[in-house]
């Protein structure tokens, strides 16, 4: 499979994983995950509340399209609700894997990474196939694989705030420090050429939601997701050349009329 | 018995875990159940007894970031 993505074993074509919260209705958001070609969508478990039967339809559309399910622990603010939410995930998804969130700080939804670690190293140990949301640190990021996450997912900018890459620079050390570890921009995209900035800088894939979910038309952004995606992709495996601080001129030189005058 | 589901006292006669899933009308959804802080495993349910003031989570799939 050309340029194929691998994720604890499970190979993907799409580099786009969509998270199904906050869309306008059930209809728009089963739209948006076809027309996004994204393989992996992100869920959660919840209370009912009462007389809802969203949960319920939710469900049953999420299976129908075939997708991989990625659960998360939102809302987690410490390793133990984190722990105890994936083994309740694990037992109602089925599946081992696990978008870790463990949420340090209520204002900017900011992991707390000892946490993290913390979480992550006893759900590696309970066999979880653990998906981290982290920050740009390299130092966390070496403790997560330490403890066996072998997927990093560092933020680009706050949770829904659609803010893009708020620190290109960390993400390009942290990019080139990991050369072969899975690395998935998760939160803070806003517009697909954030996206695309992402995986121009060598990022596998982007875990999205909101940018798509409160998109005057969702279904018509996660098109763009796509492609911006996409064309990101191709230029990293293009190869850009290299920024110039003084402009050189594309048409030749050579040749030029009337340069004897 | 009493219990507290989901946060809510509720007066229920189920015995097992199963029952209760049944009884508060989840039997055609899947749902992840935890008595007092512990997972109950789908596995588990019919073999674990519920008991007077016990605080259940039925918890079921939710759309997610």
């Amino acid at each position: 499979m050309a340029d194929a993505l691998t994720l604890y074993g499970t190979t993907l074509q799409s580099r786009l994983m969509l998270g199904t919260a906050q869309y306008p209705s059930p209809a728009i958001l089963a739209e948006a995950i076809k027309i996004s070609k994204a393989e992996i969508v992100t869920v959660s478990l919840r209370r009912e509340t009462t007389g809802g039967t969203g949960g319920r339809e939710f469900w049953t559309m999420i299976k129908e399209l075939g997708v991989h399910v990625l659960p998360n622990t939102a809302g987690c603010h410490t390793a133990k609700e984190a722990i105890l939410t994936a083994e309740l995930a694990r037992d109602v998804f089925d599946t081992d894997w696990i978008k870790l969130e463990v949420i340090g700080h209520a204002d900017t939804l900011q992991p707390d990474v000892f946490g993290l670690v913390d979480g992550a190293r006893e759900l590696t140990a309970q066999g979880f196939k653990v998906f981290p949301y982290t920050t740009d640190d390299i130092v966390v990021a070496e403790k997560l694989l330490a403890v066996g996450c072998e997927v990093l997912m560092p933020w680009g900018a706050p949770i829904g705030s659609g803010k893009g890459l708020n620190n290109r620079f960390a993400l390009k050390a942290m990019r080139a420090h990991f050369p072969r570890v899975p690395l998935v921009v998760d939160a803070g995209i806003g517009v697909p050429s954030h996206a695309a900035e992402a995986m121009e800088l060598g990022y596998d894939a982007i875990l999205l939601n909101t940018a798509v979910a409160k998109a005057g038309d969702p279904v018509q952004m996660a098109k763009g997701f796509a492609l911006g995606l996409e064309a990101g992709r191709l230029a990293y495996l293009a190869g850009a050349m290299e920024p110039r601080d003084m402009a050189v001129p594309s048409t030749p030189v050579l040749g030029l009329a009337f340069s004897e005058i | 018995m009493k219990l507290i589901v989901n946060g809510v006292e509720q007066q229920v006669t189920a015995k097992t875990m199963a029952e209760l899933v049944t009884e508060m009308g989840y039997e055609d959804v899947p749902v992840a159940t935890a008595r007092n802080q512990t997972v109950v495993a789908k596995r588990n349910r019919e073999t674990t007894d519920i008991q007077e003031g016990d605080r259940i989570e039925i918890l079921i799939p939710m759309q997610g970031g």
